[in-house]
């Protein structure tokens, strides 16, 4: 509760401030909060991938971004009213929706109670990993790994062709 | 009151990443620099990764590696998908960066008001 309540002010902090460097250190201190939650809830392989990831690597890549270009934002011509009165309603909308979810922490979800279960009683008898979130990841759901690397294989050519040099 | 306090504490995971999504919405649509942009995106995008992570977590629950000593865990399933998300996070990351550089080389600024000057 506490590492979440940091993550709403380092929020507060990333829309306030307009010098991109804090910006990009806050956004990195918010990805290792999130890192530490994500460890409290039990995501261990999410955690470790978000600490690196998220933390590290998308850090490295604003800085060399920022380096680049200018440093400080300017202020916004526009007034921020609309918005703010659009995101309002939408969170109003989306606090709505959050009576039909199930509180913190139970068990009886059908989260819990349908495809986890079944994972988690055959992961060892089927594929012989005590890990169940690389036998599901590698296993059960490897054409989605493919789908993912296939992903990451696009976004680098679009980067790649996006910084090449023209010699022309 | 008691009641309503229970509740409100069961549901603070929702409440915070309400407001992480939205802050991060307010951040897209609201400011004109393209880095700051990004860091929205990424804001509402992790946002969503503990709205799916937190609710397959069961209290006094452990991670979902199997072991003799335990038996309750956590749920894997939303674990395996958040993984597959981050990594398409990072590469949408670097494909936004580059094209900010791009950018930045052709007309010389990153705030859009200034780009949508000079078109005029």
């Amino acid at each position: 509760m506490i590492i979440l309540t940091l993550m709403a002010i380092t929020t507060l902090g990333i829309i306030k401030l307009r010098n991109l460097f804090s910006v990009v250190v806050l956004s990195s201190i918010y990805s290792f909060l999130m890192a530490t939650l994500l460890l409290i809830f039990d995501a261990v392989d999410v955690a470790l991938t978000e600490a690196a990831v998220g933390a590290g690597v998308s850090t490295v890549l604003m800085l060399t971004v920022i380096y680049y270009t200018k440093t400080t934002e300017e202020e916004p011509k526009h007034s921020s009213i609309i918005p703010i009165m659009v995101c309002l309603a939408i969170g109003g909308l989306l606090i709505y929706g959050t009576y039909g979810l199930p509180p913190f922490g139970a068990s009886d979800t059908p989260l819990h109670n349908h495809v986890s279960a079944q994972y988690l009683q055959r992961s060892i008898p089927e594929t012989g990993v005590p890990n169940v979130v690389t036998s599901v990841l590698a296993s059960y759901r490897g054409f989605d790994t493919l789908g993912e690397v296939i992903v990451v294989f696009t976004a680098a050519i679009g980067v790649i062709s996006l910084l090449k040099k023209d010699n022309s | 009151m008691s009641s309503f306090l229970s509740n409100f504490v069961s549901s603070y995971n929702y409440y915070i990443i309400i407001f992480l999504m939205i802050s991060g919405l307010y951040i897209v649509v609201s400011r004109g620099n393209m880095v700051k942009k990004l860091v929205g995106l990424a804001l509402f995008q992790t946002s969503v990764y503990i709205l799916y992570i937190s609710p397959g977590k069961i209290l006094n629950g452990t991670a979902p590696i199997l072991s003799d000593d335990f038996s309750l865990y956590s749920s894997p399933f939303p674990h395996v998908l958040i993984l597959t998300a981050i990594v398409v996070g990072i590469a949408t990351l670097a494909l936004g960066l580059s094209l900010v550089i791009r950018i930045n080389e052709e007309f010389g600024t990153i705030e859009e008001d200034k780009l949508f000057e000079d078109e005029i």
